[in-house]
């Protein structure tokens, strides 16, 4: 398998009201390409799932969307990616307010070694979003409830973060990403490191989500995809095959390398 | 062809032998490691704790003395001055001389020799604290000189020319024993006093408080300073060539021979900027200078060691560079670099070479009072004192060792204990 030449994404990359617009962007690492000319919409308040084999360039495309890729210093980015409008490459942009608007959760459940109240209320602290103690307890409070933990950890808020179940611990990621009050969250393979019963938490925590934010969530799980999401993006080799409403990409996959991997050909 | 009939699980069988024979040779190398180190350290430790046991118990003279005011010529009301004035030295000898009744010059002479000078201070510091004595007769534990001292704690009953004292002494030392005068005590002089020419009035107090001091400079300069090189290093600098020449040089500088950091400090520190020499304010910087690469190395080692998801969840909720350092990595960094800070000084706390250069080895009485009093440092003083001739500075060089390795000890403990706390904070 080979990279296409001149290649254009099958189906309908963009849409309506795009909260998020990636235009031809082009990530290298080094002198190797990772991500060839994507270009995608991500609409205001829908699920879109990122699927495609190992090493396709789903993650890595994730995470240029909140600039996580500045980190690793031979990463370079070209072609632009706009939130509301606004070129989150400009050299004007700050990736501080960036990610608070963007959050995103990770792979591995990855809590502070902080108790249950502090891994919450960090996000909120640092960005001076609670003006007193009170206000600070309730938006740790909204913050858990919304992520399905408050009834889990209510009395226990100021023990170890890390001392929860992984699927809590990914809640818990959850519920700190969502204090910040960010408009997308990203999320990473939330699910691969949890349990069934776990997961199926996460899945239903996504779809209530959606109501008040927009997710792109990368994901191995073909069937996560078609629970969680509207729209579905798959990636190959880098390459940004076919986009197109979840239930027709697993019905009627219109490029033969999509319909390969979701028979399960590949992957 | 005898090996294809064998089948495989057979060849697993022959194979066994010689793996399970390799790793008993293993385990048997491992233990003989392992008990050699310890044999060493048992030697070490009971050759120390043989030598050095003694020199906390010193030898006195248990004696009724009638304190003379008319022979010292001051009355009660006498002020400090005037005490300290008075011939207490005199006045032992006389009292000596009326118990023992020595023949001639030269048995008087052996006898005084057999008093510390330290037992006239002794006298006069009991009269200063309590005028009151002038006229009495007092009991008290005077100072036996380090012949006597060494003879009573080892050479007794050994024949005459294996130690100083001669026969005529031996015969009051003996009579002396029968009245039950000579006995030994605690050596609290030992702990309280400073260098001395005396090995019995010598004592560690003055190498100790100058350890402290230096130990004191080297922290406060060294810790906060390899801290922030540690992290500038690690989480902020440029990836480029000179970042990669100041790291080539940190390591390098860790094994630069330390008594060149002496060299460097006697240059730089005292030819060129003038600080005194002698004393734990250049000691610290010298040490300060050897202890910063084993900071900084540990210290980025223990930033390295922070797992890279904290940060990403820290960049992820729009931590800024600074936040998720100072919040997320230094604090989990921070056992591990308190862990190198303290090798670092106990390793300083041990260092005799550097300062040879700088001038601590010189002869200092008096116990320092602050960073730039002249002074002189455990391993040093145990150096001094292992070069002295007397034989009652050998013990007090094995007293002063111990010591210093129960510094060391308390300190690597307190390294320990620290780090378990600080880990056990989530």
């Amino acid at each position: 398998m080979s990279i296409i030449e001149n290649h254009k994404t099958n189906g309908a990359a963009f849409c309506e009201n795009p909260k998020l617009k990636a235009r031809d962007v082009g990530v290298f690492y080094g002198e190797k390409q990772a991500i060839f000319d994507v270009s995608l919409d991500i609409g205001a308040n829908e699920v879109i799932a990122l699927i495609g084999p190992s090493g396709c360039g789903k993650s890595t495309f994730l995470r240029c969307l909140n600039r996580m890729n500045d980190t690793i210093d031979i990463c370079q980015i070209r072609g632009e990616i706009l939130l509301d409008g606004e070129n989150i490459y400009d050299p004007k942009v700050d990736v501080v307010p960036l990610r608070a608007r963007v959050g995103m959760v990770f792979q591995k459940p990855n809590p502070f070694p902080k108790s249950i109240y502090d891994n919450v209320a960090y996000g909120p602290r640092i960005h001076g979003l609670a003006h007193s103690r009170v206000d600070l307890d309730e938006i740790v409070e909204k913050s858990l409830q919304r992520a399905g933990l408050w009834n889990e950890v209510k009395d226990r808020l100021h023990s170890p973060g890390t001392g929860l179940s992984g699927g809590q611990q990914q809640r818990l990621c959850i519920a700190r990403t969502i204090a910040v009050d960010p408009e997308v969250i990203l999320m990473d393979e939330p699910c691969s490191a949890l349990d069934p019963i776990a997961t199926a938490k996460i899945e239903e925590l996504i779809d209530e989500l959606r109501e008040n934010y927009t997710i792109a969530i990368v994901t191995h799980s073909m069937q996560q995809a078609a629970r969680v999401s509207q729209r579905t993006a798959y990636f190959h080799l880098g390459q940004l095959i076919e986009v197109n409403p979840t239930d027709q990409v697993f019905t009627t996959p219109q490029h033969t390398l999509t319909e390969a991997y979701i028979t399960g050909r590949f992957g | 062809m005898t090996n294809t009939s064998m089948s495989t699980r057979e060849k697993v069988e022959k194979s066994m032998v010689r793996r399970r024979a390799a790793e008993k040779r293993f385990r048997v190398y491992g233990m003989a490691s392992v008990l050699f180190g310890l044999l060493c350290l048992v030697g070490l430790f009971g050759d120390i704790i043989n030598k050095g046991a003694s020199a906390f118990r010193q030898t006195v003279i248990q004696t009724e003395i009638l304190i003379d005011a008319d022979y010292l010529g001051i009355n009660k009301k006498a002020d400090d001055q005037e005490i300290r004035n008075a011939d207490f030295e005199g006045l032992i000898k006389q009292h000596f001389k009326k118990l023992v009744q020595p023949e001639g010059r030269s048995e008087r002479r052996m006898l005084y020799s057999m008093i510390s000078a330290g037992a006239a201070w002794q006298l006069q510091e009991a009269v200063m604290l309590n005028p009151s004595l002038l006229g009495q007769t007092m009991s008290i534990n005077l100072i036996a000189d380090d012949d006597v001292d060494q003879w009573f704690k080892h050479d007794r009953g050994t024949e005459l020319h294996n130690n100083r004292m001669n026969e005529t002494q031996v015969k009051w030392l003996e009579q002396w024993i029968e009245q039950g005068m000579l006995k030994t005590q605690f050596n609290t002089l030992f702990f309280v006093n400073g260098d001395s020419r005396e090995p019995e009035l010598a004592g560690i107090r003055g190498a100790i408080t100058g350890t402290f001091l230096t130990l004191l400079v080297t922290f406060l300069l060294s810790f906060p300073i390899g801290v922030a090189a540690a992290i500038y290093l690690e989480e902020f600098a440029p990836r480029n060539k000179i970042t990669e020449f100041v790291e080539i040089n940190i390591n390098n500088l860790a094994a630069v021979p330390s008594i060149t950091f002496g060299l460097l400090g006697l240059a730089i520190f005292i030819n060129i900027f003038g600080v005194a020499r002698s004393t734990p304010l250049i000691g610290g910087l010298v040490l300060t200078l050897m202890t910063l690469p084993t900071i900084i190395i540990s210290g980025r080692a223990a930033i390295k060691a922070v797992p890279p998801s904290i940060r990403e969840a820290a960049f992820g909720l729009g931590a800024s560079k600074m936040q998720v350092v100072f919040h997320h990595v230094l604090p989990l960094a921070l056992p591990g670099m308190l862990t190198g800070t303290i090798i670092g000084m106990a390793q300083a706390l041990g260092e005799t070479a550097p300062l040879l250069m700088i001038g601590m080895v010189a002869f200092v009485v008096d116990v320092p009072g602050f960073v730039n009093d002249p002074s002189t440092v455990l391993p040093v003083q145990i150096f001094l004192w292992s070069d002295s001739p007397e034989r009652a500075f050998m013990e007090r060089t094995s007293g002063a060792i111990m010591v210093l390795l129960g510094f060391l000890v308390t300190m690597n403990t307190a390294a320990v204990m620290l780090r378990r706390r600080l880990e056990r904070r989530w």
